[in-house]
């Protein structure tokens, strides 16, 4: 089953880059979980973010993320997992875990 | 045969939690199970009265039960999941029409942790509380949604969309049907004891019907708690909750009386008390207590502990009881706690001093539901020979219990209130 770990942390932390020593926790992360992992990226930070909706067919644009929030989406995980607990082991061993929090969200299957 | 009904209804209450987890574990799924159970029951009410009540009719349930999760996969085993499933429950039932000869063997087969398993899986953590208690009561407490509603003090319809999401949220992101890995065990245990306690609690008060106590609950709640010791030993919670349990339930005897009356403790024959039970519910309070880090149950425990050792009742050590009272409410804070210090107040230092602390807690409403509030009052009010307001405080108590031992009770203290 798989699931997206989504990462929420204060931006001040990913706005700019992370420390090389936090950079090395990922590198060691992807590479402890290569075989669960099906995909994932981290995010620029959100002052570069549009939202878009569309209303009574007219689109409507405006300057930054869908809410502002302290804690904002700052990457994420899409995993491969045996059960919920699983992903919430993998979760945990995010380093993002320990300063912010990951949204563990199973993936929708239309059959 | 007039019976059958009666027999499945007992079935039901003292053997569905055990029934519905080994179908949880075969069929991966609650509502299947459910089904499963709900169709066998059904089955039994057709069958019995024509061939005969089985010898014991739990398992008789339970295999018919695993036939029609079996034939229920088969109609629909066209997605692969469903086929592993078959597979498995193939293994371990073999295929028979539903309701024919059904054998010693295929009855006797039992699961002794699915239980287990049903219980940690219902007390996840990524399952809110209120969802965690109400799920553990309905399947593994065999409990209807209205009782359940009446304990937590909500609307039914609200409990049972509680139960719907709660069981969409378990299939959906996959919630394992386990135990816990060891080194996990020990903060899951908090809500599994939570809910075991309940689970306890609603033996010991049965919410609607006559009978005051329902023995199997509290007996199945013993149970998974001393289970629970055994997985986790060495945790003072897990041994304070057990100890609490035996002592409460060892005062099981003396709390009826043969018309089936309730009998207040301070009345209660106390050679009917389970002092085999008593003597071992104080040890495992003391063994707790050792381990010195003090929690909700080993207080509770302890303060069951001190009437337990009380040979009259004129002996109970009422100051010992509210200072314990006094650090569980530090610990945990909440009406219900600050309702029993008030009566053991009452008891060691004057019945209004008790009364005044009962009825600051009544100002902020919030106990306004609770019919031991209304209870407690009264018994107050009488002891002091406010009549008029005991009667007004019984009556109120009157309308918010169901049970109709509570009830009785009540009414007979409202009767010794008119009389001459």
């Amino acid at each position: 089953m798989e699931y997206l770990l989504l990462i929420y942390e204060d931006e001040k932390r990913f706005s700019k880059s992370y420390p090389e020593a936090e950079m090395g926790e990922y590198r060691a992360f992807g590479k402890e979980f290569a075989g669960a992992i099906k995909g994932g990226h981290a995010l620029q930070p959100t002052r570069t973010a549009t939202t878009v909706r569309v209303r009574e067919g007219k689109r409507l644009t405006t300057d930054g993320p869908f809410a502002e929030t302290k804690e904002q989406l700052g990457g994420f995980y899409l995993v491969e997992a045996r059960d919920l607990d699983e992903a919430i082991a993998i979760a945990a061993k995010i380093p993002g875990a320990r300063f912010g929090s990951i949204e563990v969200r199973p993936i929708m299957k239309f059959s | 045969m007039r019976d059958a009904k009666t027999i499945a209804d007992r079935v039901f209450r003292e053997e569905s939690g055990r029934i519905i987890a080994s179908l949880i574990r075969l069929s991966g799924s609650f509502d299947l199970a459910e089904e499963a159970m709900q169709d066998a029951f059904a089955s039994a009410l057709v069958h019995w009265p024509a061939r005969g009540i089985p010898e014991k009719p739990g398992a008789w349930i339970t295999a018919v039960a695993h036939r029609k999760l079996i034939d229920h996969v088969r109609r629909q085993s066209t997605r692969t999941q469903q086929q592993d499933t078959l597979e498995h429950a193939s293994r371990t039932t073999t295929y028979h029409e539903p309701e024919d000869d059904i054998s010693t063997e295929e009855m006797s087969s039992t699961y002794p942790d699915d239980r287990l398993r049903l219980i940690f899986t219902c007390c996840h953590p990524a399952i809110n509380q209120e969802a965690q208690v109400a799920l553990t009561l309905r399947t593994l407490g065999g409990l209807s949604t209205a009782e359940i509603a009446r304990a937590f003090l909500v609307a039914e319809a609200t409990l049972a969309q509680r139960l719907v999401r709660v069981k969409q949220k378990i299939r959906d992101a996959n919630i394992p049907y386990a135990v816990p890995a060891r080194e996990e065990l020990r903060e899951r245990l908090e809500s599994v004891q939570a809910v075991i306690y309940l689970i306890f609690n609603e033996g010991y008060t049965a919410t609607t019907g006559s009978l005051l106590v329902r023995g199997d609950l509290c007996a199945e709640a013993i149970r998974l708690g001393r289970i629970l010791c055994e997985l986790v030993p060495k945790e003072p919670e897990n041994l304070g909750l057990l100890a609490l349990m035996l002592l409460h339930d060892s005062r099981r005897a003396a709390r009826t009386n043969s018309e089936g009356d309730m009998v207040p403790l301070e009345e209660q024959d106390r050679s009917l008390w389970n002092w085999e039970q008593i003597h071992e519910g104080a040890q495992i309070v003391k063994q707790a207590l050792r381990i010195r880090s003090v929690g909700p149950y080993q207080l509770q425990a302890a303060v069951a502990a001190v009437h337990g050792e009380a040979k009259t009742p004129d002996d109970t050590d009422w100051r010992e009881i509210a200072a314990l009272y006094g650090v569980l409410e530090r610990l945990s804070p909440g009406p219900v706690i600050a309702l029993n210090r008030a009566v053991a107040v009452a008891m060691s230092e004057g019945f209004s001093k008790g009364l005044s602390i009962i009825d600051e807690l009544g100002s902020s409403k919030q106990l306004d539901g609770y019919y031991l509030f209304h209870a407690a009052r009264a018994d107050l009010l009488r002891r002091l020979n406010r009549s008029q307001e005991a009667t007004e405080a019984y009556r109120r108590a009157l309308e918010l219990t169901t049970n109709k031992v509570e009830q009785d009770y009540l009414r007979t203290r409202l009767g010794q209130l008119h009389a001459p």
